[in-house]
């Protein structure tokens, strides 16, 4: 009987530390040790903060979706941290986007609506990499999910700009990262200085709080459905506790019957 | 003992058609022996989380495009914009994983206590072949939401047919349909994926007649002889499962609730492209004993031919053990080496979890030559070699020793 139990509890150990382990050497990007940053919203009950949500998307769209897309979201999309209809209608008529055939037979432009995706700055990746030397802004909308470590990874890349060592030679068109794997990305520092945008609720745009405003964004881009999924986990949760353990005391009470 | 149903229907209905009368037989007074531990809730478990996948996977089916342009977009629709879509999804991800756990765990359950011996010996291979159909499907199911592992771990895995001599170039070719992993190819898997599940609970089927023919194993390994040596399935075993249901969901819940990728690469959330390869291609974590086994090889058809022996010697494994004595606990020698099998699995699990390189290599190989040791020479050995200690006369008496084993 102590075999089985005992295998079972190394099986459990050893499942955990083979994962974490695997995880750190899924590709090199890991070999750089992202550091990490406090998120209230990745603990286990935390929730993002809309302030910081809003001001991310600020950053994001005065910054970022020069170059970037973030096509799995549509406008109404921001009703869910805290921008009301109003604005979100406002938000999406600043965008033009093309529109139809018509009776015509045309394709026309026409003002974004909220039910609109969110508009891309490039037609096609084509467009896209003629306008980046040759390089290809990825779509955003899952950044934080297809990284590894995405969160603190995204940070680490946005402040990770530094001269490049002396004896590594950058060519043109590229820039020295410490936290892009190989160290060489193609996207100049999109966050080269503070004060970049001006937030209206008085918060100060340092290049790490534009950083981390902007990757609270994008982390609720990728997982809109965070806030919702745990708070209703910690539901099911609660209710599979109590049911078990019932069921636990019927099993009890129902083995007692034999001697 | 037959019974006498209180409905009128469904005693006239039992009468023309004996479908109550059998499951009453089957799942009611069915006898188990009393000395189980919860070893023996996986397999009902294990049948559950086929049932939750087959369910959620249906529901995904009715939302999913399985076009190459559109499969990564749909799956992202189902997580955005399809109504608690994104539950049945996790469900569905963390599900295949939650499958293998259990179904691991079952398996080396029945090689511990030696439910693969006789009579159990068809149970057994048929369990082998749902191990089998399970791998197939998993793996399939992992190219269908087309993130960039699902494309590569699809175009890796098919090309290793390619190493079977003369027709190995003709049959990936016929498996993709075309000369890449493209769209023909996610259309096939799609309705495979579809397919096989459904196969598989017909397997699961016999799998459980084969089962009711001589009744459960036990931690004792000895028959129930006496009638004092089972219980009814019901309700002792039926309230003990619902009990480990509890446990098991509460288990799963975490993952699908708090993290639910954490068992998944993060590569899937990249749309497959064609023209990059990721830095490194690793199958799903339940796959990569076997991947260890396939890279440890040199050669690829060796690899290949290794990485399918592992599981096709798990069938004969009931005619490689010849030792009379069921149960590991009688055996002090096969104990130890049973527990350095499984220490040996998630050592090859590592190792197919590293880049096949430096000191990986020579251990994945050292883990593989075990693996097959254990099977070839350890266990024909042990039959004729180990003294196993003395069994007791019965189940129920057993029990009455003060030494307690009923859970
Ligand atoms: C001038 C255009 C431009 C702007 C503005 C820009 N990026 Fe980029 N970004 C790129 C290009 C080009 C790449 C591809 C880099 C490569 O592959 O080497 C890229 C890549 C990335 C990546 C992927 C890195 C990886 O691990 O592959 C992230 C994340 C990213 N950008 C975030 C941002 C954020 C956040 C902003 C706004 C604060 C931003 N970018 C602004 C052009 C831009
Ligand atoms: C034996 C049971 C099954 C196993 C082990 C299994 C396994 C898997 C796996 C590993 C994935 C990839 C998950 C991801 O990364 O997104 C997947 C996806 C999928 N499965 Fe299954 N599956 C099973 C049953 C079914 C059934 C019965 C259906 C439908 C009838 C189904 C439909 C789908 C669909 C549509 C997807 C793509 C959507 C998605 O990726 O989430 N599955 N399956």
């Amino acid at each position: 009987m102590k075999l089985p139990s005992f295998l079972l509890k190394l099986a459990i150990v050893s499942a955990l530390s083979l994962t974490t382990s695997a995880t750190s050497v899924f590709g090199e990007t890991t070999e750089i040790k992202i550091p990490q940053q406090e998120w209230g919203f990745t603990s286990l009950f935390g929730t993002f903060d809309r302030a910081a949500q809003q001001r991310g998307f600020q950053v994001f769209r005065e910054v970022c979706s020069a170059c970037h897309s973030i096509s799995k979201l549509s406008y109404r999309n921001l009703t869910e941290i805290g921008f009301s209809t109003e604005q979100v209608k406002s938000i999406a008529a600043q965008d033009q986007v093309v529109d139809g055939p018509n009776d015509e037979g045309e394709m026309f432009e026409r003002a974004a609506l909220p039910s609109d995706r969110f508009k891309r700055p490039f037609a096609n990746e084509q467009a896209a990499r003629a306008n980046n030397n040759g390089a290809y802004p990825p779509d955003l909308s899952l950044i934080t999910k297809a990284r590894p470590d995405g969160i603190n990874y995204l940070y680490a890349l946005l402040i990770g700009y530094q001269n490049p060592p002396s004896d590594i030679v950058v060519p043109d068109g590229r820039y020295y990262n410490h936290y892009f794997p190989g160290h060489q990305i193609s996207m100049p520092s999109p966050l080269p200085s503070a004060g970049l945008v001006s937030y209206a609720d008085g918060t100060e745009a340092t290049i790490e709080q534009m950083a981390k405003d902007v990757t609270t964004f994008l982390a609720w881009a990728a997982e809109p459905e965070m806030e919702y999924r745990k708070k209703l986990g910690v539901q099911v949760i609660f209710f599979l506790t109590v049911l078990t353990i019932l069921l636990y005391l019927a099993k009890r009470r129902i083995w007692a019957r034999l001697k | 003992m037959s019974v006498v149903f209180k409905n009128r229907l469904v005693r006239w209905i039992d009468h023309r058609m004996p479908i109550f009368s059998s499951l009453h037989h089957e799942m009611y007074e069915y006898p188990v022996p009393r000395n189980l531990n919860y070893l023996w809730n996986f397999g009902f478990l294990a049948g559950l989380m086929l049932i939750i996948m087959i369910v959620t996977g249906i529901v995904l089916a009715m939302h999913y495009t399985p076009n190459t342009t559109m499969a990564f977009e749909s799956v992202e629709r189902i997580m955005r914009d399809v109504n608690y879509g994104w539950i049945i999804r996790y469900i569905h991800m963390n599900g295949a994983s939650m499958f293998f756990i259990l179904v691991y765990i079952h398996i080396f359950r029945g090689m511990y206590y030696g439910s693969y011996k006789a009579p159990r010996e068809i149970l057994w291979m048929l369990g082998v072949v749902i191990f089998f159909l399970m791998i197939v499907t998993a793996f399939i199911g992992y190219v269908l939401p087309w993130g960039q592992m699902s494309y590569w771990g699809a175009t890796v895995i098919t090309n290793l047919f390619s190493a079977i001599p003369w027709v190995g170039e003709d049959i990936v070719t016929w498996l993709w349909g075309g000369f890449s992993v493209d769209n023909p190819t996610l259309n096939r898997f799609f309705a495979l994926h579809y397919l096989l599940p459904f196969v598989i609970l017909g397997v699961v089927f016999l799998h459980v007649i084969a089962l009711h023919r001589f009744g459960s194993n036990n931690p004792l390994g000895i028959d129930m002889k006496r009638p004092q040596d089972s219980i009814s399935f019901h309700p002792y075993y039926t309230i003990k499962d619902a009990f480990t249901i509890g446990l098991f969901l509460i288990f799963f819940c975490y993952f699908i609730f708090f993290n639910p990728n954490y068992l998944g690469h993060p590569d899937n959330y990249i749309p497959a492209d064609p023209l990059v390869t990721p830095a490194h291609i690793v199958p799903e974590w339940y796959f990569l004993p076997f991947y260890a086994i396939l890279r440890a090889i040199p050669s690829k058809l060796g690899g290949v031919l290794l990485m399918g022996g592992a599981i096709a010697i798990l069938f004969v494994l009931p005619w490689l053990d010849r030792s009379p004595v069921r149960s590991g606990r009688f055996r002090p020698m096969f104990k130890w080496f049973f527990a350095l099998f499984v220490i040996n699995c998630f050592v090859l699990g590592y190792c197919g979890a590293n880049p096949p390189e430096g000191h990986f290599i020579l251990i994945s190989r050292i883990a593989t030559a075990y693996y097959f040791a254990y099977f070839i020479v350890i266990l024909p050995l042990l039959s004729v070699l180990e003294k196993p200690k003395p069994l007791p006369a019965s189940i129920s008496e057993s029990i009455y020793q003060p030494k307690n084993h009923l859970e």
